[in-house]
């Protein structure tokens, strides 16, 4: 194993063991990383602590509902080069100059080592990753337009995110290691909070998550709050100035966490119920 | 090498195929591992496994072949006073659990069985931070908050994470596509039901290049643009659910199913109707199977084409009366002089694309309450239990005409 390079998480990442072992894995079989997980674990940031803890270039290739493989090998600007020959003032023998290299193209054509980041492949339809197997496989792909080979000069790194919106096709899961990110449990979360507010108070974050656990752990959310949520509350909290001991009785900046209208409705009737069987509550209500 | 392993993950369920298998032993043999039980559990699920619904199974099948890890119960009492005043968890370093791997190898089973039993005689007071007899702390094979490469953690928390006790965990249970799912896994499966045409209506504002081409030659290199419509989405859905008295056990559920059909924005048409036990003459649209806002049954099968497909909910258990005689609906009032099965087998006939959902587990088809109706309905339509695994394979079936 001398020449593998060996991620190790970085600073601002915390990682747990067994996604580290996933990413080296993948790496030393030179295959694709698929990454699953609730929304908000962190799956894309991965790719960027990879790219910075192995001094690689990251390539973010961003997937939408119209993105088309062919996209990310390259694109033949033929209405362009129409228009060029039209108006006569360009000379349109040269295709090369209509030949535009997606994102993958670009990966491949580096002159280094990259980390390839194909973000949300579950968006686009659904041959999608069907239409890339061959070209992730081998590494390589044709333009007929300038009968050129496009073919990797060091094989990217790639990380493959997906939010389980589509099922993947079998072919295409055979060929890449997979790892799901479980939420991360309460001694996680708190490194993972410190690296962004290193300066939090000790009691604020432990009563924030605790609340945060509480919010999850109720029954019948449409969406559960996730890790960016919460780094965004505690953000709110600590600008709002509000004293840790009230945290877990009101939970201020809700809104922070909980982003549907009945999830709203439903955390308001439980904290109600909770708050009446704290007798310093009830009393101030006059019970 | 582990052979046994690769059938009993097919065994749980898991299909793996050669290909991943392969990679799994290249895996190995490039020492990706790391020569430890821990280490071949997550690289071979890494590379084995592609959706966390196959968690649980995978941990199942660990569990199986690397057996041996559970504590028989009938010890826990009394080794638990042992463990009752334990050190505080410690944590071993990386060259610590390494020296300990190669010093004791991984374990054998059965001779760790043996060991334990040995030391269950032999032991009569509590032990912490030794690497022998039972206790915390320490690195012996037995007790807790310590490292061991192949050990048995009796009570305590999980520090070290060995491997078969994470399997034995089965944290991923809840994942398993086989159990029942929420609204997001519903939509996610109805997402597939879907035909792109681009024979609608809509603008037209994507550049047809094959055209774009050839009207430009025709037009003596004058470039002409044309124009066509995006793809859409052509699948058409009538949903039939049953909201008769059986059904309530399955509430959540079909309320769960109901919210991602209606919000499955994909469809060009969807058509959503009520029915209680069995369909007859009229389909209503209030879950109150109200008469004063139904439709005539024979209506929807005159005025919808048979494109649309159908999609029945329904526990399909009734009273063999209620599908089998004319006059049979629950509702004496509301006679019907045709019976349930005549109008169900109108249904399937004009509409070819169609399946039966039911929400009562394959298993217990042939013993539930009403199974001889249930097997006459099945004869009809082709029945799946409304599961994740059962959705899926409905969509599937739905694509195809039979």
């Amino acid at each position: 194993m001398t020449d593998h390079l060996t991620y190790q998480g970085t600073e601002d990442y915390i990682v747990s063991n067994d996604l580290r072992n996933s990413v080296n894995i993948s790496v030393a079989l030179k295959r694709p990383l698929l990454i699953k997980g609730e929304p908000g674990t962190g799956k894309t940031v991965l790719a960027e602590s990879i790219a910075r803890s192995l001094g690689l270039r990251l390539i973010i290739w961003n997937i939408k509902s119209t993105t088309k493989a062919q996209d990310g090998l390259y694109v033949y600007d033929t209405v362009q080069r129409l228009y060029d020959s039209q108006f006569g003032d360009q000379n349109v023998s040269n295709i090369n100059k209509y030949i535009k290299l997606g994102k993958l193209g670009e990966a491949f054509e580096s002159t280094e080592r990259v980390v390839l980041l194909i973000d949300e492949i579950d968006k686009a339809d659904l041959e999608f990753p069907n239409d890339l197997l061959w070209e992730l496989d081998v590494m390589n792909f044709y333009i007929p337009e300038t009968g050129e080979t496009i073919t990797t000069k060091h094989r990217p790194i790639v990380i493959i995110t997906s939010n389980a919106e589509k099922e993947l096709p079998d072919a295409f899961l055979r060929r890449c290691v997979f790892h799901y990110i479980d939420f991360p449990d309460q001694a996680m979360m708190e490194d993972i909070v410190h690296v962004h507010f290193p300066e939090l108070e000790e009691n604020l974050l432990a009563e924030a998550l605790k609340s945060f656990y509480w919010l999850r752990s109720i029954s019948g959310l449409q969406k559960k709050p996730s890790t960016s949520e919460l780094l965004d509350w505690i953000q709110a909290l600590t600008l709002g100035g509000i004293e840790p001991e009230k945290i877990s009785q009101e939970i201020p900046f809700l809104g922070a966490l909980l982003k549907k209208n009945p999830d709203f409705d439903l955390t308001l009737r439980q904290l109600h119920g909770r708050g009446t069987e704290n007798p310093a509550r009830a009393k101030t209500r006059g019970w | 090498m582990y052979t046994n392993f690769f059938y009993q993950l097919r065994r749980e369920g898991v299909s793996v195929s050669l290909t991943e298998w392969m990679t799994l032993m290249e895996a190995l043999n490039v020492g990706l591992a790391d020569s430890s039980l821990t280490g071949f559990y997550y690289l071979a699920r890494a590379v084995l496994i592609k959706s966390e619904s196959h968690y649980d199974q995978y941990d199942l099948a660990f569990q199986k072949y690397f057996q041996g890890i559970e504590t028989p119960e009938q010890l826990m009492d009394q080794v638990s006073e042992w463990l009752a005043n334990p050190l505080p968890a410690k944590m071993f370093s990386e060259e610590e659990r390494n020296d300990l791997l190669q010093k004791l190898g991984l374990p054998d089973w059965e001779s760790l069985k043996a060991a334990l039993a040995e030391r269950l005689r032999k032991q009569d007071a509590p032990h912490h931070g030794g690497n022998n007899w039972i206790g915390t702390g320490g690195t012996s094979a037995f007790g807790h908050s310590g490292f061991h490469p192949g050990g048995i953690r009796i009570g305590g928390e999980s520090h070290g994470q060995s491997a078969v006790k994470v399997a034995s965990e089965r944290n991923y249970r809840d994942y398993r596509s086989d159990a029942t799912l929420g609204v997001r896994q519903f939509e996610v499966a109805l997402r597939r039901l879907r035909q792109f045409s681009t024979r609608l209506e809509g603008n037209k504002d994507q550049l047809d290049l094959e055209d774009t081409i050839a009207e430009t030659c025709k037009n003596a290199g004058q470039l002409k643009l044309v124009w066509t419509r995006p793809r859409k989405n052509s699948v058409k859905v009538i949903v039939l659910m049953d909201a008769g008295g059986s059904m309530i056990p399955y509430a959540t559920i079909c309320s769960q199913l109901f919210a991602a059909v209606h919000k499955a924005s994909h469809f060009k048409d969807l058509q959503f109707f009520y029915f209680h036990n069995c369909i007859y003459d009229l389909l209503y649209s209030t879950a109150s199977c109200n008469p004063r806002k139904a439709v005539k049954t024979e209506d929807i099968l005159r005025s919808l084409n048979s494109d649309y497909k159908i999609i029945i909910i329904g526990d399909a258990a009734m009273a063999p009366s209620e599908l089998m005689m004319s006059d049979g609906n629950i509702f004496w009032d509301l006679g019907n002089a045709e019976p349930g099965i005549t109008w169900l087998g109108r249904l399937a006939k004009k509409f070819p694309y169609n399946v039966w959902l039911n929400p009562i587990p394959e298993g217990y088809w042939e013993r539930v309450h009403g199974y001889q109706t249930l097997k006459m309905v099945r004869d009809i339509f082709p029945m799946y239990e409304l599961t994740l695994e059962g959705l899926d394979r409905a969509i599937k079936k739905l694509m195809v005409r039979k």
